[in-house]
């Protein structure tokens, strides 16, 4: 590993040198790549339960560099949590190079040796990305081939150890994904108004079995899937389901059943109209690289929650995760543009979205007579396809609509109606459903060409849990450059007095080009925040906190 | 860590005088390669993204990102006057996952947009592009090279880029 990143660094230094120094003569290379800095200062603020801080500062940050030579590319990046803020996995402690590869493409073979990431269909099998903000990071370690053996044919392949941090997993995944598109096929498709793209993957993890454990842990886990996204003219009618052998772990109670997948979406859609209609089963789906591990890393299947991903942070104060032993759900959404000059377009047009999911434990009955449900070392329970749980895990209504009024001032209004079963989706045994009613208005206004200013109002009301909330949040902004902002969220209605909190926040930044700086003051509550022309998913913390993101 | 420390201590004189370098000489580069999907899931290879030596707007943007709706939305408005003007080629790329993508079609098509929309799931071209955080913009010339590059929006900020079109359409330098 060091002797690769070694030969990397000398790489670029030779790119480096007065010989290729101008960066893009023919034959010559070229560097970039983007830097990212959060830390923050915090603020002992027990009133939240923010938790005390010895070190005072924590920060995260990272460098990818990228160096691209014709048909070959080579990148590394070096990760530094000293310590890592609050709200990330404190596991990730410490600093180094995590991610470093190589590659090269010539004609239709691709090679990648080193950390990649790699999506099979949907990822129901296997999914290997990151995300920065939520502290993601599940790169295969090896070695990938991507090959078009003929028009209208993808072949991938892949071998490699798991990132776990700052090591690497000792268990070995493998995997195979083919993918066929029909209408390049065969020519007498090519110019058919129906496209079909077929595809199929396999994906195998081994670890060996535990000496320790009570049962003979399975050390090959082989799963697969198949899928085909047909579409002709305004109609798409996309699936996927995989299949996985028994893969007992601690997430699902050291079942030996199999589990299963499954997942459809459809849509119609034209100019100024769109309907999509999806819908989802899981059952015992959880697949890892590691059996005895739970949290955030070491996953391989990504199974996608069905429901909108909202961004006002009151709407996502009762976000939903997948349940990776069983769900199904259904999503369906209604999108429309009533015309400028129409009665309801007004001048500009209005857009308006609807839409409405519902997530359901799946059934589940005793196996047989004498094994109680779930119950480990044995097949667990067995569900029927078809049927939908009695318990409810989400269901969620909502509205928007967009209006430009003038000018100078827009808006967008939306309404949510949430039925959330923390117990389930937090981990709160016992406490009730929460039934939330939100309500949200965007507006912006603008004061001359380049300035604007931009007004949340904000508010949840429930009965359960922490109480109503309301916010209020104001953004200045002079383009391209400048933004300045307050945001109080005030959950004033908590049934506890004491906790009856504001949470404030002034944040001030600047962008020039590709690089920004943002500095913030004050408390945040976990959620998705979007201020200064930005959307970044935003752990709690409380104190002061700057932000230094490049791309080069 | 000895090792790392002196790994690190090179990187950082890499990146530095990498970055002054920026400052010297203002680059253009040629748009990686990556493989992404059209918005009916059909493979494509960014290699394919030409507009016939006119120049183009690349827009790195998601479902959930509003501020990347407000810079489309902000654009399409004035969109036809753009391409008359300068013939330029919007590719709005959406970084929507598995979780969304099967949303983006219907929600294009209600709004009317007239870019190209392709869908980036994984992040490939993302990375391939340094890209951290959405909204991020970048404007290729007729040679198919990034110039110019810009973070975050707000409204207004579209003047700015046009600007910058305009420039690059003449064949005039960015400064």
């Amino acid at each position: 590993m060091r002797r690769l990143s070694i030969g990397l660094l000398l790489l670029f230094a030779f790119s480096q040198s007065p010989i290729s120094y101008a960066q893009n003569l023919p034959g010559s290379g070229s560097i970039h790549g983007n830097f990212e800095l959060s830390a923050q200062l915090y603020s002992d603020d027990s009133v939240i339960g923010a938790p005390k801080v010895d070190e005072k500062m924590r920060m995260n940050g990272y460098l990818n560099l990228l160096y691209t030579n014709g048909n070959f590319t080579a990148g590394i990046r070096y990760e530094a949590y000293l310590n890592p803020m609050l709200g990330y996995d404190q596991a990730y402690e410490g600093n180094g190079i995590p991610y470093r590869f190589a590659s090269y493409k010539k004609d239709d073979l691709e090679v990648t040796v080193g950390n990649f990431y790699e999506q099979f269909g949907n990822g129901l099998l296997l999914r290997t990305y990151e995300d920065k903000t939520l502290g993601i990071d599940n790169s295969l370690d090896g070695i990938r081939l991507k090959f078009e053996p003929y028009r209208g044919i993808t072949v991938k392949g892949l071998i490699g150890n798991q990132r776990y941090y700052w090591e690497r997993t000792k268990g070995i995944v493998r995997g195979a994904d083919a993918e066929i598109n029909f209408n390049d096929l065969l020519t007498s498709l090519a110019n058919s108004k129906t496209h079909i793209i077929l595809g199929g993957s396999f994906v195998s993890k081994f670890q060996k079995d535990d000496p320790g454990s009570l049962y003979k842990l399975p050390e090959n886990v082989g799963a697969y899937a198949g899928r085909m996204d047909l579409s002709r003219g305004k109609f798409r009618l996309s699936g996927e389901y995989a299949y996985k052998i028994n893969d007992p772990s601690v997430l699902n109670n050291w079942i030996f059943k199999e589990g299963q997948a499954l997942l459809i979406q459809s849509s119609y859609s034209q100019k100024g109209m769109g309907i999509t209609l999806a819908v989802k089963r899981i059952d015992n789906m959880n697949y890892r690289t590691d059996r005895s591990v739970s949290g955030s890393p070491l996953t391989l299947s990504y199974l996608p929650p069905l429901t909108r991903q909202q961004s006002y942070s009151l709407a996502t104060i009762y976000p939903y995760a997948s349940q990776p032993n069983g769900e199904m759900g259904f999503y369906a959404e209604f999108v429309y543009k009533f015309k400028k000059g129409s009665l309801l377009g007004g001048k500009y047009g209005t857009d308006l979205n609807v839409n409405y999911s519902g997530v359901y434990n799946i059934d589940r009955q005793k196996v047989n007579a004498t094994d109680s449900l779930g119950a480990s070392g044995t097949l667990g329970y067995k569900s029927d396809f078809f049927k939908l749980g009695d318990e409810i895990y989400f269901k969620e209504f909502n509205t928007e609509i967009t209006h430009k009024f003038n000018k100078r001032f827009k808006g967008i209004v939306s309404y949510l109606h949430q039925t959330y079963n923390i117990d389930v989706i937090e981990g709160h045994p016992g406490d009730p459903m929460v039934y939330a009613n939100v309500a949200i208005a965007d507006l912006t206004y603008m004061l001359s060409d380049s300035k604007a200013l931009h007004a949340e109002l904000q508010g949840l009301w429930t009965k359960q849990d922490k109480g109503d909330w309301a916010q209020l949040l104001l953004e200045y902004s002079i383009a391209p450059s400048w933004f300045v902002s307050v945001m109080d969220q005030y959950n004033y209605g908590n049934p506890d007095k004491a906790k009856q909190l504001h949470y404030y926040l002034g944040s001030f930044g600047y962008n020039k080009g590709a690089n920004r700086i943002a500095f913030s003051w004050g408390r945040q509550r976990a959620g998705i925040l979007c201020v200064g022309g930005v959307c970044r998913a935003v752990p709690a913390s409380n104190g002061f906190q700057i932000n230094i993101t490049s791309s080069f | 860590m000895t090792n790392k420390t002196i790994l690190v201590v090179l990187l950082a004189l890499f990146a530095f005088t990498f970055s002054f370098a920026q400052e010297t000489e203002k680059k253009a580069y040629l748009l990686p390669q990556a493989d992404v999907k059209t918005l009916d899931g059909k493979a494509f290879n960014t290699k394919l993204l030409k507009n016939d030596g006119k120049p183009m707007i690349i827009s790195f943007w998601a479902l959930w990102c509003k501020p990347c709706i407000k810079e489309l939305t902000t654009i399409a408005d004035v969109y036809p006057d753009w391409v008359k003007e300068t013939g330029v080629k919007l590719v709005a790329v959406s970084i929507d996952d598995a979780r969304s993508t099967a949303r983006v079609q219907p929600f294009v098509d209600s709004k009317d947009w007239e870019y190209q929309v392709l869908l980036d799931p994984n992040g490939d071209f993302k990375r391939a592009l340094n890209v951290n955080m959405v909204p991020h913009t970048f404007v290729l010339n007729g040679k198919g090279e990034i110039v110019w590059q810009h973070t975050s929006f707000s409204e207004g900020a579209e003047l700015e880029l046009i600007n910058i079109v305009r420039k690059v359409a003449k064949g005039e330098p960015i400064e």
